[in-house]
């Protein structure tokens, strides 16, 4: 078994952006991909993030001597600088020997160029992790290979799934202290597929890995195994696909009105799904009213199209009230609008979140008060959702949100950006959590993503369906499945 | 109104330096829609460049909603300076430049009290200076995550206390790309729209949009002097030689541009944009290097980050 994808298939809303064969342009032919990288505190991720950095030549030789002159006899057996010295840039981690936050990293390839989140790998930073995850399309996934999947890596892998990645590459790291073992990778790759099917994750490739000699992260490690014919790290981060918004139709946050002189009235925003050209009829949210875009202005040129991603500056046909934090979209794919929702949240603050407090909610870019109450927090250990009614910090839990005013969302599975959410405390005014909608709730609570009719049936057996439902692939699609126990079927 | 379009006849940005501009753009917005006071930081250097370029793309057909501030230690390039003002008065900027009235006074220079206390006084203090004087609560600033280690953790709203100071351990987190722009008066935020650009995008960006930069850029024959392993640009008068030290010539071109004494040259033949970008994508010494005040002692930057530098 050497072909280590297990599907290549592009999920919707998904599109393989890389390598256009005839490029118009002169430059890199994709957008900077960004990946978020995982492992415990032994698993040698600095030491793979380092080596990434080293062997695309993204170390300078003045850094590389300042960590020489750092790391006085902390070389390794290469004659390597010590990596992690080059990677934990703050003294307090270097005192503590620890990586206390998120930092980014950048290097590239001649096909492409790359943005790491590198996170700690400590249970109490789910909170680091999570931060790293919300704008990652890939995570990479460390084990040692001599030790395999831990509890933590599949910590990991939840809390990635849970913030939208959809491709993971699990990393069987010092694969050269295991004797280049086969059977052992192979174990830990079965086992890893698992857990991530369990997520709703299909795209797993594992690679065998030796980060300290280099081995399968940029060059091939060929000669030492050549039972593995699958790719290497850095060609995997290079094909990896990017989502691109298109799921939903189009979204325009408007964050502020131009109006420079007379006769101009312009909405400035990101694109944040869909696309949009003149012409278009679309819908101002939550007032309802409706227009036609009549211009798409860019400093560069008023175009005659927009997609998502695109900063741009709308001037719609007719004069309407739109203000920054409505939004505008398609006439015809509308998002939700309303009052209740529910949503799972990632804790952030040591206060945790609690039941009843009024916080600020800031989604694209609409600030709005909002009550909050707990009803679950997801067990990191057995992967089952449990009640609760507070989350306390680095806690995941599902919560029900009730607004004052109306709010526009769409679900996060089908939209990162319009379907997250920060909460502020309002007196700190620190952000103390970040949340993704699953759906809006009608009145009687009923979780309402998608009318029954559009949603896939599961049928289970009744001692199946406890479990099932408590697990994290039930609750990331719980707007879209609709679980029934045998007896329902068979009365239909 | 008739709305100017700047790109006729442009090509297209390549798909990654589009990213990187659309990403940019929407903080500028983002920034200039939820602080009441905003203010951009102007170095006249090419990220400073770069920076005012994308301002100037986020507001059009506006003009800027916000002034620039110059911190003018006095020891700045006579070209940079020139540069600035030609800049001010094409797109009609807002600028205001400050000089730290004590250390005027007390005639601070980098030879009289060493770069560390110069830089404090005459940048750190000056900066504060002028956010106060301005009481701006939010300061846009050019600084990327790839420049230095205690960078990379930097966030993109940077949150700052009354005295202006950072404190690693208590930065918001920052999920997505939405942005938590609430603070209590007195407390600011700078903010970063370039943290994700890397030296080499900067470079390309500024090709691709004929990005105009002070001519020290490029490669030109120099008067130079050589001290503690830097080429420093010789001819003003304040910068006595000092003994064994000469004055030549040679063809020296600046990666980032600072204060005279403090800034090293590299010897370089690219006279042209294209060359600076050819001889970078080979350059194995990182841009900082020029730069003394990074080496005055190890986390030399996240300390005086911390006492407010930015």
């Amino acid at each position: 078994m050497t072909a280590q994808t297990l599907s290549q298939s592009l999920l919707p809303g998904e599109d393989l952006l890389d390598i256009d064969p005839n490029p118009q342009t002169a430059g890199r032919q994709a957008r900077p991909l960004r990946f978020i990288t995982c492992g415990s505190v032994d698993d040698g991720k600095s030491t793979l993030i380092g080596r990434l950095l080293w062997d695309t030549k993204a170390v300078k030789e003045d850094q590389a001597a300042a960590l020489r002159r750092d790391s006085t006899g902390k070389q390794n057996e290469l004659g390597l600088p010590d990596f992690a010295l080059l990677l934990d840039g703050l003294q307090a981690e270097r005192e503590q020997g620890i990586t206390i936050d998120v930092a980014y990293r950048y290097f590239a390839t001649d096909r492409r160029s790359f943005i790491v989140a590198d996170t700690p790998g400590h249970v109490q930073y789910t909170r680091n992790m999570a931060t790293g995850a919300s704008t990652a399309d890939l995570a990479v996934l460390l084990v040692d290979a001599r030790s395999g999947i831990l509890e933590q890596t599949r910590r990991h892998a939840t809390i990635a799934a849970m913030m939208g990645i959809r491709q993971f590459v699990l990393a069987v790291n010092k694969i050269d202290l295991s004797n280049y073992d086969e059977a052992g990778f192979q174990t830990i790759a079965r086992a890893f597929r698992e857990i991530a099917l369990s997520l709703g994750v299909r795209q797993v490739t594992a690679i065998p890995v030796s980060a300290l000699k280099g081995e399968n992260i940029v060059m091939r490690g060929d000669e030492l195994m050549p039972w593995y014919s699958g790719p290497t790290l850095v060609e995997v981060l290079e094909k990896a696909t990017q989502r691109t918004g298109q799921t939903t139709g189009f979204r325009l946050p408007v964050q502020r009105v131009s109006r420079p002189g007379e006769g101009f009235r312009g909405y400035q925003g990101t694109v944040a799904g869909g696309s949009i050209k003149p012409g278009d009829s679309v819908v101002v949210l939550p007032s309802g009213v409706e227009a036609n875009v009549k211009a798409i202005v860019t400093y560069d040129l008023v175009r005659n199209a927009a997609v998502h991603g695109d900063a741009i500056t709308l001037v719609l046909d007719r004069p309407v009230d739109v203000a920054r934090g409505d939004m505008i979209a398609a006439i015809d794919q509308r998002p939700m609008t309303g009052r209740a929702f529910t949503a799972r949240l990632v804790a952030l603050s040591p206060d945790g979140v609690v039941p009843g407090k009024r916080y600020w909610l800031k989604a694209g870019s609409r600030r709005q008060r909002v009550l909050l109450r707990p009803t679950s927090q997801l067990d990191l250990s057995t992967g089952n959702w449990d009640d609760a009614n507070f989350l306390p910090v680095n806690g995941i839990g599902v919560v029900e949100l009730d607004f004052e005013d109306v709010a526009v969302f769409d679900s996060y599975e089908t939209n990162r950006d319009t379907g997250a959410f920060i909460l502020i405390d309002p007196e700190t005014l620190n952000t103390v959590a970040g949340g993704m909608i699953d759906g809006k709730r009608s009145k009687s609570g009923r979780f309402d993503a998608l009318p029954d009719a559009d949603r896939a049936t599961v049928t289970l057996p009744a001692r199946l369906l406890e479990a099932f439902l408590k697990t994290e692939f039930a609750r990331a699609h719980a707007g879209e499945i609709k679980v029934t126990g045998p007896e329902e079927v068979e009365g239909e | 109104m008739n709305v100017i379009e700047h790109g006729r006849g442009k090509p297209p940005l390549d798909p990654h330096l589009k990213a990187l501009e659309n990403e940019a753009i929407h903080i500028f917005r983002e920034v200039a829609a939820e602080f009441e006071r905003p203010v951009m930081l102007y170095s006249i250097g090419k990220d400073s460049s770069v920076l005012l370029h994308l301002a100037l793309k986020a507001f059009h057909p506006g003009k800027l909603p916000f002034p620039l501030v110059h911190i003018d230690t006095g020891w700045k390039f006579p070209e940079m300076i020139a540069f600035r003002d030609q800049v001010v008065a094409r797109h009609g900027l807002d600028l205001i430049a400050h000089t730290n009235p004590d250390g005027l006074r007390d005639n601070v220079t980098p030879f009289s009290h060493g770069s560390a206390r110069y830089t404090d006084i005459m940048k750190t203090q000056a900066l504060k200076q002028a956010l106060d004087m301005g009481r701006y609560d939010a300061a846009f600033g050019g600084a990327r995550r790839d420049e230095e280690a205690s960078r990379a953790k930097e966030r993109i709203y940077s949150f700052r206390t009354s005295d202006h100071a950072w404190d690693p351990r208590n930065q918001r987190p920052e999920l997505w790309s939405i942005y938590n722009g609430m603070i209590h008066p007195g407390e600011s935020v700078r903010a970063f729209p370039l943290s994700n650009w890397t030296e080499v995008d900067i470079w390309r960006y500024i090709q691709a949009e004929k990005i105009e930069l002070v001519p020290l850029y490029f490669a030109e024959r120099r008067k130079v002097l050589e001290r503690d392993g830097m080429l420093i640009a010789a001819g003003d008068p304040r910068i006595a030689l000092l003994p064994g030290e000469q004055v030549r010539e040679e063809m020296v071109r600046f990666r980032t541009l600072g204060c005279i004494p403090l800034t090293g040259g590299v010897r370089s033949t690219a006279t042209t944009l294209d060359e600076v970008i050819a001889e970078l994508e080979i350059a194995t010494v990182s841009e900082r290097q020029g730069r003394a005040i990074d080496r005055d002692q190890a986390g030399s930057m996240e300390k005086k980050k911390r006492e407010g530098y930015f």
